[in-house]
């Protein structure tokens, strides 16, 4: 809440053409949108210009921002948009249009059934684990993928992830769990592996 | 992950992993559970799949691009400042 309150001095501020504030603007939301930007287009590079072109668009249109959601939540939705322009240039195959999005039809029905949660710590740990963790993200279909980083990663609530990616809350909810099961499956596959080495 | 049960856990599983389902489903889901091997794992993994990545460590913004963010803002002047 108070993050909430000095967002809406700040945005005030911005508004009245306060470069400082600008200046505090991108420090506190920066790091997020960058993270952001990082997993969805995987490339540093691509990332650094998603986060420039966020801020840019974003000052450019200050006036026109309502507030009826978070600046932040504002922030992650044109870094997400500015970042899907990107793919599709890049990767126009690998950004669908349409995906069964209604619990209970298409269900995924796990095929990984290796109980992996007790191996070591330190296997979980690894350099080679975490390379897994962030490749297995970054192949999840992208709709998925957006879901999981900000409901899960960024820790943005559903109903903020619904307004940064204009869809409902029942769209994230559905997404999110497909992404979750798709990243068990990856990772079971990648642990159990790690486990019958270790037998 | 055959039987109709697992399929009916699966349909209800992210409420129930959200903390969202009703203590009615999920005494029923928990019931099945304790007698469910294939079932169990897939709860105890996609835990464990939330967990590691609640862990990952986060990717930062190289120095070099902060300051090339400032600069294409022509907010250069508060680097020192905000650091």
């Amino acid at each position: 809440m108070l993050n909430e309150d000095n967002d809406q001095a700040l945005l005030e501020r911005i508004r009245r053409g306060d470069k400082s504030a600008c200046a505090e603007c991108v420090e506190r939301h920066s790091p997020g949108v960058y993270r952001l930007a990082l997993r969805l287009t995987g490339n540093e590079a691509e990332a650094e210009d998603v986060v420039q072109e966020t801020f840019l668009s974003a000052f450019k249109a200050i006036d026109s921002f309502e507030g009826r959601s978070g600046l932040s939540t504002w922030l992650y939705r044109i870094a997400h948009n500015a970042a899907l322009m990107r793919l599709r240039r890049v990767q126009p195959d690998q950004v669908s249009v349409d995906d069964e999005e209604v619990f209970g039809e298409g269900l995924d029905v796990p095929r990984q059934l290796h109980a992996w949660c007790c191996l070591p710590e330190r296997d979980f740990e690894s350099s080679e684990a975490r390379i897994e963790l962030e490749r297995a993200v970054r192949e999840l279909p992208e709709k998925l993928r957006a879901v999981f980083v900000m409901r899960e990663l960024e820790a943005l609530s559903t109903e903020e992830t619904a307004e940064a990616l204009d869809v409902s809350i029942d769209v994230v909810k559905v997404r999110l769990y497909r992404a979750r099961l798709q990243l068990r499956e990856r990772l079971s596959a990648y642990f159990t592996e790690i486990a019958r080495t270790e037998v | 992950m055959e039987k109709a049960a697992c399929h009916h856990l699966l349909e209800n599983l992210a409420g129930y992993l959200d903390g969202e389902a009703s203590a009615e489903l999920c005494a029923e889901l928990e019931r099945h559970l304790d007698g469910c091997t294939d079932c169990r794992v897939v709860v105890d993994t996609l835990r464990k799949t939330s967990a590691l990545y609640h862990e990952l460590p986060q990717p930062e913004l190289p120095p070099a691009a902060r300051l090339r963010l400032y600069k294409s803002l022509d907010l250069s002047e508060f680097l020192n400042s905000s650091a």
